[in-house]
């Protein structure tokens, strides 16, 4: 029940499941969502994204790397600071944008705002803003795959505020009662709005999950590679029945909680510090190392992005007249499977 | 066709449910080896064994997080809340994800959480509740209230079949009290209201236990003919059963067993105050529980829950209005 590290500042694989082509996907999906996140921004700047707007600016690594390891069948309850995760399922960037304005073509249809969507027909289920809610409703996804001896893993993300909320005890204890097959990844980006980690717990939460009977392990959460390893390694443990794994991805919000947060209580020598630990700039130079052309990919994902802004605003809002409809179901509707886009899984 | 208590209708509801539907099962504490702190769940372990009654750590939160995951995961869990009182602590879960998901996103939640209900038997503060109106201000749950063995049966085997969240809101003073005939296999009860006795001078409007306690406070009323309407779901509410009985009787009262303000009743009179005004005879009169806890000791019970003579007194004067 140890709790280790992984992670590494070396230039080669973290992990030797990934192929370059993996490697190159990792960075792709993590341009793809600061790419989004910047559009939305400006989108807000410019009063076209109701609300506010919330980003993972800094933190991409943790979802693209932790959903990459996911199979097609594996469900996943994601946060909104983990845009990745929708980008990796396979949710069209032109849906997102709809979604950040409000829009009918939006994943919620103008219902839920920002990155409180999830669209179940790629196995996602959307947050709800009491976190660490999902926490609960990912160990109960787990229960359903044990209970029919299905080899399938759930996982979730949630903050370092979250730890204090009595669901993050419900379902850390439940999960390790029923030996579930479950990842908690705890996301530390340092702060809960405004509250820095000393204020939130007197113990590294990493080490309760000895407390609850399964291993915890911090990872470096800017670092897609060591994520995804991570992330492999506790999947692999949860579809033998070895039950759940908390993982602490450690890395730093770079924004503001929401848009109209200027942050002032953060040190500015801490975010130049993670600044240069930057995970977009990290994993480019390493894949230029193997001499792949990033600025190519970074062309791709821009071309890709102006259209879905495009596509995203050409979309109408949504009818006033139908705010009544669809309260409740006349069918059920079930979570159906996503992209797993990883090669260990092709051909699995 | 068997008669049965209350209690065993809704065992046998879930028996059968279990029997015909694989992705069915329970969860809750103490319901497994234990059988349930009412007995509900009494062997039913021995017949599905412990994955499909499971015996949960305590924590109300977790269940019902943890159903609403398996439900959108294909299973039809039926969660049992110890008491009724305990679903504070799941309050959470239930109106921010269970309520919301399906509005938000087009994923249904098809749970049913079981709720144990109301008072009688000096269980005090904290096991005499009657939350239903908590969760009737909360879109997106559905909520029924039995009063019969028959109707329990079948309204529960509708509340697992429904692809929504329905809280089953079972009344534990009725438990063993009430008996009737319960048709065997499965068979659904419609989420509408139900006319448990015909009259023509005056309606008692309500659901759950006080519907017997409306019946006998007016089965004999100085000849008055009194029509009870048993609500039996209040999430849908049956809007035309009420103002139909309304347009019949002219003379309304409503009872709730739960605390007056904003109570299931509360939004029935203001039903009939919007659209049954031009057929009423009189003010609409509501007999409920003050707003205070329920209290432990029998005599403090019964002054605050609405008894018989509480009923027939307030009929009475409106009869005469």
């Amino acid at each position: 029940m140890a709790t280790k590290t992984v992670g590494a500042e070396a230039p080669g694989a973290v992990s030797e499941h990934l192929t370059p082509d993996d490697r190159v996907a990792l960075l792709r999906y993590m341009l793809l969502m600061r790419a989004i996140e910047e559009r939305a921004m400006n989108l807000y700047r410019q009063g076209k994204v109701p609300g506010s707007f919330y980003d993972g600016f800094g933190q991409e690594a943790v979802s693209v790397g932790s959903a990459f390891a996911m199979s097609a069948q594996d469900r996943l309850c994601v946060l909104h600071r983990d845009l990745g995760a929708h980008l990796v399922r396979g949710v069209t960037p032109a849906r997102i944008l709809g979604q950040y304005m409000g829009r009918d073509g939006g994943v919620t249809g103008g219902r839920d705002g920002n990155v409180h969507f999830g669209d179940y027909r790629v196995g996602c289920v959307g947050m709800v803003s009491m976190l660490p809610d999902m926490m609960l409703v990912a160990t109960g996804m787990a229960m359903a795959f044990k209970l029919r001896g299905e080899q399938r893993c759930a996982i979730t993300w949630f903050g370092d505020g979250s730890t204090s909320r009595g669901d993050f005890h419900e379902a850390m204890n439940w999960a390790g009662v029923q030996k579930l097959p479950v990842i908690f990844v705890l996301e530390n980006n340092q702060y809960a709005y405004s509250t820095p980690l000393d204020q939130q717990f007197a113990v590294n939460p990493i080490e309760r999950a000895a407390a609850y009977g399964f291993p915890g392990v911090s990872v470096d959460g800017n670092d897609p590679e060591a994520m995804f390893e991570a992330t492999r390694v506790a999947r692999e443990r949860a579809i033998a029945g070895d039950g759940p794994t908390l993982i602490e991805a450690v890395t730093m919000r770079m924004h503001g909680h929401a848009a109209h947060d200027d942050m002032k209580y953060v040190p500015v020598e801490k975010v130049e510090e993670w600044r240069r630990k930057d995970p977009i700039d990290r994993q480019e130079k390493r894949l230029e190392a193997l001499g792949v052309d990033t600025a190519a990919v970074r062309e791709e994902v821009k071309a890709l992005i102006d259209e879905a802004v495009e596509r995203g605003l050409q979309s109408p809002m949504p009818d006033g007249n139908t705010v009544t409809h669809g309260l409740f179901a006349d069918e059920p509707s079930l979570l159906e499977d996503g992209n797993a886009p990883w090669s260990g899984f092709k051909g699995a | 066709m068997p008669t049965m208590t209350y209690l065993q209708a809704i065992s046998d509801a879930m028996r059968e449910e279990m029997r015909a539907d694989e992705r069915v099962f329970l969860m809750g504490e103490d319901i497994g080896v234990f059988g349930g702190a009412f007995k509900v769940t009494d062997g039913f372990i021995d017949e599905f064994g412990p994955k499909r009654v499971m015996d949960t750590p305590l924590a109300e939160s977790a269940i019902v997080g943890c159903a609403i995951g398996a439900a959108v995961e294909g299973m039809r869990p039926i969660a049992e809340m110890q008491f009724s009182d305990f679903v504070s602590c799941g309050f959470d879960q239930l109106v921010n994800v269970a309520g919301k998901t399906y509005y938000r996103m087009g994923l249904s939640v098809n749970i049913t959480v079981r709720l144990p209900s109301g008072g009688g038997f000096s269980g005090g503060p904290f096991h005499s509740q009657n939350p239903e109106a908590w969760f009737m201000h909360a879109p997106g749950l559905k909520i029924v209230a039995p009063s019969t063995a028959e109707d329990a049966k079948g309204l529960l085997i509708s509340a697992v079949r429904d692809p929504n969240p329905v809280l089953f809101m079972e009344h534990k003073h009725l438990y063993r009290r009430i008996k009737g005939d319960v048709p065997t296999g499965t068979y659904e009860t419609p989420f509408s209201a139900r006319v448990a006795r015909e009259g023509t001078d005056l309606t008692v409007i309500t659901y759950g236990a006080m519907v017997h306690t409306a019946l006998e406070a007016t089965a004999d009323l100085d000849g008055a003919s009194v029509e009870v309407l048993d609500l039996r779901s209040l999430v849908p509410l049956d809007e035309e059963a009420i103002l139909r009985s309304v347009r019949k009787t002219s003379k309304v009262v409503i009872v709730d067993e739960a605390n007056q303000t904003c109570a299931a009743g509360a939004q029935v009179a203001a039903i009939i105050a919007e659209k049954g005004w031009e057929d009423l005879d009189g003010p609409v009169v509501r007999v409920a529980t003050p707003d205070v806890p329920i209290p432990f000791s029998p005599t403090l019970e019964q002054a605050v829950l609405p008894q018989v003579d509480d009923v027939r007194e307030a009929c009475r004067e409106l009869l005469e209005y």
